[in-house]
């Protein structure tokens, strides 16, 4: 089993297929443990991790604190909201502080793409990105394909539907990236105000309309209207949204009859998705993504921290 | 590979004779081995016949051993910090970075703290030009009161205090009715407007639109913001009479508007620089600031037009755009950073690419990087005369070196070209007869024969 050595996660692209399953494949032995009575398993004993954000998020901090804390490693948590700090200044001066304290790796999230690759060219440990701007969101992508993967057996071949904000979405980047990198056909689906330009260029299908989108597809994954990103007038309405592009039951008959729901939270209930969608527990997985998602974040922190990388790569440096 | 800046070179009342050079005559479009002579800071002749024999006893002559001689660049957009920001770039800086890069002659923009609004800032600059006695500076005016594109500023007092032109620098003037009336105004002093075509609320991104910026998840800018604006111009320019000249066109679509709007038989002059036919938009591929400009480094279809808009005559000059940032303007998320990139050193060699891939000659290239742009605003270096400024520079077109930002002069190291490799030098700099600039290896000093 291919555990990959890499010096930091900051996005999907450009990973290698085997890379992908190996980190899902390290990530599946972690959901047992997750399970089971006794959670803590002491692989990153003596280890400092530190949680870095620089944009507020309960749920994704949480996450990789909990994944943190069950590998053992001490964690420190910094939120510092982006009001109280004067811009990218600060990131790299904070980068700077926190790397003298010489931790191992550092999680950092940020409201600018971009910003994690450049804090990772200022420190000396790992870095994992934990969501920045409009750019990446690695874990989310991981611990969807996870999801998936333990699901439907396989990501190969599937037909995935991507819908709403694709524009001010990282979390479609990412998932864009990795379900081509390992073989699934991947579309589109919003207004077209919401769409970047040039995304066909990705390799996806673009859809404006949610039940030619939505047509046999394997699986839907809805994505949050970011109304916080959002500039001037994308979208006339949020009633007129879920009309049209909100995931309701009439919307998803277009899909496979076993189609499952997916979404990274947290939920617009009535904004891009209905309650009654949201909450089939024969279809809506959202509640194991989140699950997933703790395992995926040990997984990443092994990789990168964990002792086999200080024995087979050397300096941890 | 070094060389030295000489402020305090004096000034010969007698004649120097610069021999032995290929010699460049942009307004011939003429290349030619000859020599060029100087008297009192004036070209008192030049030709390939000119001392073919050997300079005459009782003057000073330099052997230019077979390299170019052609007028001094003249490169008119060019930002300095001074006054407001001198930390970035002073004068002085800008002065030596521009006599390395065989620069004789800057108009600056009037994008300051204060902005050039007012007469006073005009006559400062060429007070502290005369205080650092290196290149030519000149001054552009304000188009609008605190480049806010609102209110006209003071343009005839303005021009009366020495402006040689007028623009809200990378402000577009968004306002129709503003530029309408700019251009009307302006008519009264013969003035040149130059104006920066970037339809405002299009342009509020952080670099070209299309798949880079959606997989970097940067907010884009679309290649029609350009366009629209040139368009608007074209007809306001028409409409007025009056004399638009278009900086920084970077888009296909814009160099196709100029080339219909020239046919027509108006009276547009554009310029573009040296980035937009040199750098695409991989060039901020990993977030790299550095290529962060404005407008945005575009696509590779867009850069080939500018290089044909060059070749085909459309585009009439090249600028440098210099605009120094500091570290803490560009080491930030990109969406942050400063835009701009320091140029005065690399546009000679950047622009010489353009020779050396066989898209212009070097008397053309010499015409949009000189003589054409001297023109446009009036100035009075920028070609070989008789009684013209001895404003030259001696060239190396082959020596081979690579762009190293901590080499260069200028304050600031923001150049979007770093480790480029290129080819061309300037060897000496000659600003009204004195030599302000000498690489090492063109030591020799002038001699008595």
């Amino acid at each position: 089993m291919g555990v990959p050595r890499l010096p930091h996660l900051l996005g999907i692209e450009g990973l290698a297929p085997d890379t992908i399953s190996g980190l899902l494949d390290l990530s599946e032995t972690y959901i047992d443990q997750n399970r089971s009575f006794d959670k803590r398993r002491d692989v990153l004993a003596g280890r400092t991790v530190i949680n870095l954000f620089f944009e507020n998020s309960t749920r994704t901090r949480t996450s990789f604190e909990v994944a943190a804390k069950r590998l053992g490693a001490d964690v420190i948590n910094m939120d510092v909201a982006t009001s109280s700090v004067r811009k990218g200044e600060t990131l790299l001066d904070t980068a700077m502080t926190l790397n003298a304290m010489r931790p191992d790796a550092i999680v950092v999230r940020h409201s600018e793409s971009g910003a994690v690759n450049l804090l990772s060219q200022k420190v000396n440990c790992a870095v994992i990105n934990g969501g920045d701007g409009q750019h990446e969101h690695p874990t989310q992508a991981l611990l969807d394909a996870l999801t998936i993967r333990r699901r439907r057996g396989k990501l190969e071949g599937l037909l995935v539907a991507i819908c709403g904000d694709i524009m001010h979405s990282r979390v479609a980047r990412s998932n864009i990236h990795l379900l081509q990198i390992m073989g699934a056909r991947v579309r589109v689906v919003g207004p077209p105000t919401l769409m970047p330009t040039d995304i066909d260029r990705m390799g996806v299908e673009v859809h404006y309309n949610m039940k030619t989108g939505l047509r046999d597809v394997d699986i839907v994954m809805m994505l949050r209207l970011q109304t916080e990103r959002m500039q001037g007038s994308f979208v006339p309405s949020i009633s007129e949204y879920f009309r049209f592009f909100g995931l309701d039951g009439e919307k998803l008959e277009a899909a496979r009859p076993d189609a499952l729901i997916m979404h990274p939270g947290p939920m617009n209930r009535g904004v891009e998705i209905d309650s009654e969608v949201a909450d089939d527990i024969d279809r809506s997985v959202i509640h194991e993504q989140v699950e997933m998602g703790v395992a995926v974040r040990m997984a990443c922190l092994d990789a990168l921290i964990g002792g086999r990388r200080n024995t087979l790569s050397g300096d941890a440096a | 590979m070094s060389g030295a800046i000489d402020r305090t070179a004096p000034q010969h009342s007698g004649s120097t004779a610069y021999i032995n050079a290929r010699i460049i005559d942009p307004t011939a479009d003429a290349e030619y081995r000859g020599a060029v002579l100087i008297s009192d800071g004036k070209i008192a002749d030049f030709g390939p016949n000119l001392f073919a024999s050997g300079a005459p006893y009782g003057i000073q002559s330099v052997d230019c051993r077979g390299l170019f001689l052609a007028p001094g660049l003249v490169d008119t957009r060019v930002h300095t910090g001074e006054p407001g920001e001198e930390h970035k770039e002073t004068l002085a800086s800008a002065g030596a970075a521009a006599a390395v890069g065989g620069i004789t002659s800057l108009v600056l923009l009037p994008d300051n703290e204060p902005p050039f609004d007012d007469a006073s800032l005009i006559e400062f600059v060429a007070r502290r030009a005369r205080q650092i006695r290196l290149v030519n500076m000149y001054a552009y005016g304000a188009v609008t009161v605190g480049l806010e594109g609102k209110e006209l500023a003071e343009l005839g007092l303005l021009a009366e205090a020495g402006a040689v032109a007028f623009t809200d620098a990378d402000h577009a003037i968004g306002n129709a009715q503003v530029l309408r009336r700019a251009l009307y105004y302006a008519k009264a002093f013969d003035a040149l407007i130059v104006h920066l075509p970037q339809e405002p609320t299009l342009s509020r991104g952080h670099m070209t639109s299309g798949l880079m910026a959606t997989r970097l998840g940067l907010a884009g800018i679309p290649p029609l913001a350009e366009v629209m604006m040139v368009e608007r111009d074209i007809r306001l320019a028409e409409m007025t009479g009056g004399r638009l000249h278009l900086a920084k066109i970077s888009t296909a679509e814009s160099v196709a508007a100029v080339a219909a709007a020239k046919a027509r038989g108006l009276r547009i002059t554009c310029d573009t620089a040296a980035p937009y036919f040199a750098l695409n938009d991989l060039a901020v591929g990993d977030y790299r600031t550095f290529g962060k400009l404005v407008p945005p480094l575009r696509a590779e279809k867009d850069r080939v037009a500018i290089i044909e808009g060059l070749r085909n005559g459309t585009i009439d000059a090249i600028v440098s755009d210099h605009r120094p940032q500091d570290q803490d303007s560009k080491r930030v998320p990109f969406a942050q950073a400063e835009p701009g990139g320091i140029g005065l050193e690399t546009l000679l060699p950047i622009s010489l690419e353009l020779v050396h891939n066989g898209h212009l000659t070097l008397p053309h290239l010499f015409r949009l990087l000189a003589s054409t742009p001297a023109q446009l605003f009036g100035l009075p270096g920028g070609k070989l005369a008789k009684g013209a400024p001895a404003d030259l520079v001696v060239f190396d077109a082959d020596r081979a070196w690579k762009v190293d930002r901590d080499e260069l002069w200028s304050k600031t190291k923001n150049t979007p070209f770093d480790e480029r490799p290129v080819q061309g030098r300037a060897m000496a700099t000659i600003v009204a007869g004195r030599t302000i600039y000498r690489d090492d290896s063109f030591a020799t000093s002038a001699r008595a024969a």
